[in-house]
Parts: C-alpha cells; sequence; structure tokens
C-alpha cells in the first residue's frame, strides 16, 4: 500500500511534472479596463492550474526593455513560456531574443510572422474579435435614435480598420440607414484627445459611441458624462457607464492561455509543430466574448442579439459576405463570397465599408 | 569621528533607513518584506547574470552620477541629467548616422564627442545662467529636461524618423559594425568602460590637480576665490560642462550599444537616477563607483519584484523616492555631527 502510493510521488520528480513555468509581459498597466487588462486576466485565469507558474512585469516599453524582460524570465525564472502581449514587442525584440533561446517557447499577441525568416519557436496568437464587434454594433443600431454612431479609434492600421467595418456591417442589418463617424487619434493612449473626440462626436448628435484604443474607458466614461450610449472595446467597461453602457467586444485570453500551458504539458512545442504557429480562435471557440448588456438594454434588443449569437455560434451567419462595398463604392468582397477567420486577406485590409464616414488613411 | 567615516556612515545608513520605510510600504502591500530584500540581492547580485544586468544598468549612472557631481564641487546643484543625456544622444545619432560612411572607430569617436558637446552646452547653459543672471541651475535644468524631451519627439517624430519605425517613433538605426559592442561572452557593453574610466578621471582632475582645488575654493566661498584672482565664472560654467560632457556620453552609449537608434527610451529616467546617484555618493566621483552599482542592482530588480512578488512596477521608482528623501534628511544630520567631531573635520579639510 504504501509502495503505491510512494510510486506517484516519485514520478512526481519527473520532469514532465515539474511546473510549467510562464511568463507575461505588457506594455501598460494591468489595471487599464483595456487591452492590458485583458491579457492580465487571462493570466490570472492560469492560477486554477495548480501545475503553472505564471508571473508577469507590466509597463514594459517596446524598446529594449522588452528583450531585457524577456531574457531575465527566461535566465532567472526559467520560464519555458513567454508571452509577449504588446504589438511592438515583436519585431525585432521577440524575434532577437527568440534566436538567443531556441529552448523557449515564445508566443506573440497579433505579430506578423514571416516563415523561414523568423525563429520556429515562435507562435502567433490572436482572435477573430470581428464577429463580437458584429454583434456590438447591432445593439448599436438597434439602440441609436439618431442613426449616427461615432467611432474613436487609435490607428488606421488592419485590425482597427476591421473592427470599425464589422461594427458597422452589424449595425447596417438591423438599420441600413445608419452610419458610423470614425475620429483617429494617432496613437493608442491619448486619453484627452479620446475625450475630447468623443465630447465632439456627442455634440454632433452621434448617440452610440465607441472606439478601438488601448482602453476605451474614456470614450465609455465620456459618453456616460454626455448621456449617450456606449459600447466598449477590449475589456469589460460596463463599471465606467451605468446608465448608457451597451455592450462590447472583449477579449478572453484565458482560453488561450490555459489551451498553451496544457499543450506545453503534454510536451507540445510551437517548435516542431506540435503548437499550431497560428493559433487563432472566433466567439464559437471561446477567445473572445459580448460584454455584459447594460441596464437600459430592452428585452427585445437581447433577443435579437441573442439570435443573431447563435446563427454565429451555428455557422449559418458569416459576418463577411460578400457584397461587400467600401465607402467610395469599390466592390471589395464580391457577391457570393465570404472571407472567414482564416482569411489572409483579413489582415490586409485596407479600406471602411460603405456607411462609415471617414477615410482609412487616418 | 572623521569626516572620512562619516561620509560613508551617513549615506549608508540613510540607504539602511530607506530600505526599512521600503519593508514597511512592501509589508502594506501584503507581502513579506525579507523575501523582497532577498528578491533584490538575487535579481541584483545573485548570479553572473544578475551582476551583468547591474552592470548595464550602472554604465548610465556612472556618467549621470558625474553630471551632478562635478558642478557640486563648484557650489552649484544640477538636476537637467536627463536633459543633458536625451541631448547627447540625439547629438550621437546625428553624428553617428552623418558619419556611416566612415570606417567604424571615427564614427563612433565622433558620436562621443558630439554627445558631449551636445549634453556639456546644456548643462553649460543652466550653469551660466546661474552664475552670470542669478537664475537658479536647479530651475533651469529641470525645465531644459523637458525642453530636451520635446526636441526628441519633435525629431524622432519629424525629421530624423525612420518611417519603418511605425509602433514606436524611432530614428534610422545604426549599422551593426558602427555599434558599440558587448564583452565577450556578456550582455555587458564597453560603454561601462566609460563611465569607470569618466569616474577616474574626474577623481583625479578634482581631487589631484589645481584645477580641481580652485574649483572646490570657489564652490566653497565665491567670495575668497575672487579675492585670489580665480576665474570663478569660467570655472564654474567648465564644472557644468564636464560634468554634462558626462551625461552626453551616457545618451552616447544608450544609442550606440543598448538601442542602436535613438527612440523616446532615450528618457529612460537614468539621469533623474543619477541626481540620486551624485547624492548617495555625497558627491565622490570613486563614491559614484560604489554607488552606480548599488542603484544599478536596484533598477536590475525591478522586473524581479513584479515577477516573484507581483509588485506593482512603480515599486523601484517608490524606493527611489524614499531613498532620496532619506539622503536628504542626512544632510541635516551631517551639519549637526560637524559641531561634535567639528576638529577633526576642519584637519581634514
Amino acid at each position: 500500500m504504501l509502495g503505491a502510493m510512494a510510486a506517484p510521488v516519485l514520478a512526481g520528480a519527473t520532469p514532465s511534472q515539474r511546473p510549467v513555468v510562464m511568463g507575461f509581459l505588457y506594455n501598460g498597466p494591468k489595471n487599464d479596463l483595456g487591452y492590458n487588462q485583458s491579457h492580465a486576466d487571462g493570466r490570472n485565469m492560469l492560477r486554477a492550474l495548480p501545475w503553472v507558474r505564471a508571473f508577469d512585469e507590466a509597463s514594459v516599453p517596446e524598446t529594449v526593455a522588452a528583450e531585457e524582460s524577456m531574457r531575465d524570465m527566461v535566465h532567472q525564472d526559467g520560464a519555458a513560456a513567454v508571452f509577449a502581449t504588446s504589438f511592438g514587442y515583436f519585431d525585432p525584440f521577440t524575434i532577437d531574443i527568440a534566436r538567443e533561446n531556441p529552448a523557449v517557447q515564445f508566443f506573440h499577441c497579433g505579430g506578423l510572422y514571416i516563415e523561414n525568416k523568423h525563429p520556429k519557436n515562435i507562435g502567433i496568437y490572436f482572435g477573430f474579435i470581428d464577429e463580437v464587434e458584429y454583434l456590438s454594433g447591432m445593439l448599436a443600431g438597434l439602440s441609436t435614435r439618431t442613426g449616427k454612431l461615432g467611432f474613436v479609434a487609435a490607428k488606421p492600421i488592419p485590425q482597427v480598420l476591421r473592427n470599425i467595418n464589422s461594427f458597422t456591417l452589424g449595425a447596417r442589418t438591423v438599420n441600413p440607414h445608419v452610419t458610423t463617424k470614425v475620429v483617429f487619434t494617432g496613437d493608442w493612449v491619448l486619453p484627452v484627445r479620446e475625450a475630447e473626440a468623443s465630447s465632439s462626436l456627442a455634440d454632433q448628435g452621434y448617440d452610440v459611441l465607441t472606439g478601438h484604443t488601448g482602453s476605451p474607458r474614456v470614450i465609455v466614461q465620456m459618453a456616460e458624462r454626455r448621456g449617450v450610449f456606449a459600447c466598449g472595446y477590449q475589456f469589460d467597461q460596463s463599471s465606467m457607464a451605468p446608465r448608457g453602457f451597451l455592450t462590447g467586444a472583449q477579449w478572453a485570453w484565458g482560453t488561450v492561455y490555459v489551451r498553451i500551458a496544457e499543450m506545453i504539458r503534454e510536451g507540445k512545442s510551437v517548435t516542431d509543430g506540435t503548437i499550431p504557429r497560428r493559433l487563432t480562435g472566433t466567439l464559437k471557440d471561446q477567445f473572445c466574448k459580448l460584454s455584459p448588456y447594460g441596464a437600459s438594454v430592452t428585452p427585445q434588443s437581447r433577443d435579437r442579439i441573442a439570435a443573431a449569437k447563435a446563427a454565429i455560434l451555428d455557422g449559418s451567419l458569416e459576418i463577411y459576405r460578400g457584397p461587400v462595398r467600401d465607402n467610395r463604392g469599390n466592390i471589395q468582397v464580391p457577391a457570393g463570397k465570404v472571407l472567414k477567420i482564416v482569411d489572409v486577406e483579413l489582415d490586409k485590409m485596407d479600406y471602411l465599408v460603405e456607411g462609415v464616414d471617414g477615410s482609412a488613411n487616418g | 569621528m572623521t569626516r572620512r567615516t562619516q561620509s560613508i556612515l551617513v549615506p549608508l545608513g540613510a540607504i539602511a533607513s530607506g530600505m526599512l520605510v521600503f519593508g514597511v510600504f512592501v509589508a502594506m502591500l501584503g507581502v513579506n518584506p525579507f523575501e523582497v530584500y532577498g528578491s533584490i540581492w538575487k535579481a541584483a547580485y545573485g548570479s553572473w547574470y544578475s551582476w551583468q544586468n547591474t552592470l548595464v544598468r550602472a554604465s548610465p549612472l556612472l556618467l549621470c552620477g558625474l553630471c551632478t557631481s562635478m558642478p557640486a564641487r563648484a557650489g552649484i546643484i544640477v538636476i537637467g541629467n536627463e536633459g543633458a543625456l536625451v541631448a547627447g544622444g540625439l547629438g550621437a545619432i546625428g553624428a553617428g548616422l552623418s558619419t556611416a560612411s566612415s570606417p567604424p572607430l571615427v564614427s563612433l569617436a565622433c558620436m562621443a564627442l558630439a554627445a558631449m558637446l551636445s549634453g556639456g552646452v546644456w548643462i553649460a547653459m543652466s550653469v551660466a545662467l546661474q552664475h552670470y543672471r542669478g537664475v537658479s541651475a536647479v530651475i533651469s535644468g529641470l525645465l531644459l529636461n523637458y525642453l530636451a524631451i520635446a526636441l526628441m519627439n519633435q525629431l524622432i517624430e519629424g525629421p530624423m524618423r525612420d518611417p519603418s519605425s511605425l509602433n514606436t517613433p524611432a530614428t534610422y538605426p545604426l549599422s551593426a559594425d558602427h555599434r558599440l559592442g558587448f564583452f565577450s561572452g556578456t550582455h555587458v557593453h564597453v560603454g561601462l568602460l566609460f563611465g569607470l574610466v569618466a569616474c577616474l578621471i574626474a577623481w583625479f582632475l578634482v581631487d589631484w590637480t589645481t584645477f580641481g582645488f580652485a574649483l572646490k575654493v570657489s564652490g566653497g566661498n565665491v567670495r575668497a576665490a575672487r579675492l585670489v584672482g580665480l576665474p570663478v565664472g569660467r570655472l564654474v560654467v567648465m564644472a557644468g560642462f564636464l560634468g554634462g560632457a558626462c551625461a552626453g556620453l551616457a545618451g552616447m552609449i544608450e544609442v550606440a550599444a543598448v538601442h542602436g537608434r535613438a527612440n523616446e527610451s532615450l528618457n529612460a529616467g537614468y539621469g533623474y537616477t543619477g541626481v540620486l546617484v551624485a547624492f548617495l555618493s555625497r558627491q565622490s566621483a570613486v563614491g559614484i563607483i560604489v554607488v552606480s552599482l548599488l542603484v544599478g542592482g536596484l533598477l536590475a530588480s525591478s522586473g524581479m519584484l513584479q515577477r516573484a512578488h507581483e509588485l506593482p512596477d512603480a515599486a523601484i521608482t517608490v524606493l527611489q523616492g524614499i531613498l532620496f528623501l532619506f539622503i536628504l534628511l542626512s544632510d541635516t544630520v551631517y551639519s549637526r555631527w560637524k559641531f561634535t567631531g567639528g576638529r577633526a573635520s576642519a584637519v581634514a579639510a
């Protein structure tokens, strides 16, 4: 009996049973109610797994400091996997450090990995949050009285344009007359400019505001102050607008982190291809989710969104279904064609769809 | 108690008290302070790897410490180190990019000269303002910091910007062979040598030459200095220039060894921390070497405190602030002790 009990204890000393050590670095504070918090929140999900040892560093700038931080995680903490969550960490910092430490796996959020050029021990993960933006846009379309939606965005890069477009496509399915006005601020964290842009949009009669910045909390807050509706992004911002919050598209990185942790525990690795080089997921894969509805959302609206969500989950509703026109009248997705998560065309999106008032050049 | 023992014991006491108060702060966050001290030790000096981290951070501190300590000998408090470092970094990248076709050594020498000149002029300006126009160098230096940072942002987002630096605006990079290298088998760059040599030169200059003596006389009593015919104005501005040149050189090292280009990370706070280093070392050039290793170690442990104890990323900044307060406080202790140990200090002086 004792011998039988001792056996697993001894087995516990084998390498595969050692804790999986995972390090995370974020570009900003862990409590920004936005992108960084969404990652920190995902990392916190790992606390439920006793065989994982996860740690993080916040406010690591996108400079050599990121490289130093990752190197420390490898050398001082023995990290088996390092997660570089900010876009600017990728080139050259993650690439260099991955080359320097071929036995460690590096995972980067949303980077543009080039086969045969970048080291094999880098994996990329991202989510198809466009689907959630679409639902959020539908609710905005159902809620607006003026038919004018305001979108405060950081930079006109494909990720942002995709969100503006899916939000607008969703809104126009419930009300074809809805338009979305885009204001670009120029950078990810510019709270003052975000607040000014939001306030000015409210002045002009835009009665649902949303955005894509590091954390749209300021946009949501300003919408509440000006008495208009708000949709969040990145993380749950409902606490910022108890009256006017509708919903929002938010990340669920915990799903990704837990899944990668499990794969590493099973001895899999991105280097030999047993962990996919590109790990992306949809609403159905729970890589992202809809924020809880605000108090002002009517039961009828909730039902419509629930129905659309069910259609996305069962695959009958595909958000980028042709014909999709851009706002200069050109056909971008021909009739009969559907853009799916795997289509690289999406990663290169450089137009704004019909119904968006703004320019894809910023 | 001799002056020498005092000048070692008082800063040590201040550091110990600072660490103690930091311990209370940490305990309030629910973390065991002794484990935190242990982690600082581990991350700063616990292994050769950690030592390398410490040395990399000590290197700009050596030079930035001199930026305050040189003019301090001439009786002027300079805290514009950050501005001088940034100005030096900009001078260095300007020189480096325009000599890109020259042999690496020539290019690096140009970078160092340009950096020292920019940093030197930067601090000499604020020192001259104080000496000739009565504008406090503390205030002007502080304001010039903002000016330098604004100038840098303007340059790296405008005329000097590399269009391919989409995420973090930066200048064009230096080519790999026009950068400062590393000591073989380490990630410590040779810029460390610049700092060490500069400290030794400063020590020799201040303690063993007539220039240094004249500097100390001017710093001690301007009227007496004038009476014996010392060119006080020139001396003081020169001290400012030399200090600024050191901080400028730190900027060159950040550009040529660490980043390979100039971007906003030039403004990483080494200049401000240099002020702390200078005060902790009581403006002694040799003291700066010891204190830089100490403070460099603290900076190197910042990540570890987050990773091992979930402390906020500002924890090390808080510790630096506490240390600085205690160093300023300890200055009052100093002058009090002088009365009791007055004879000894008078003899030593």
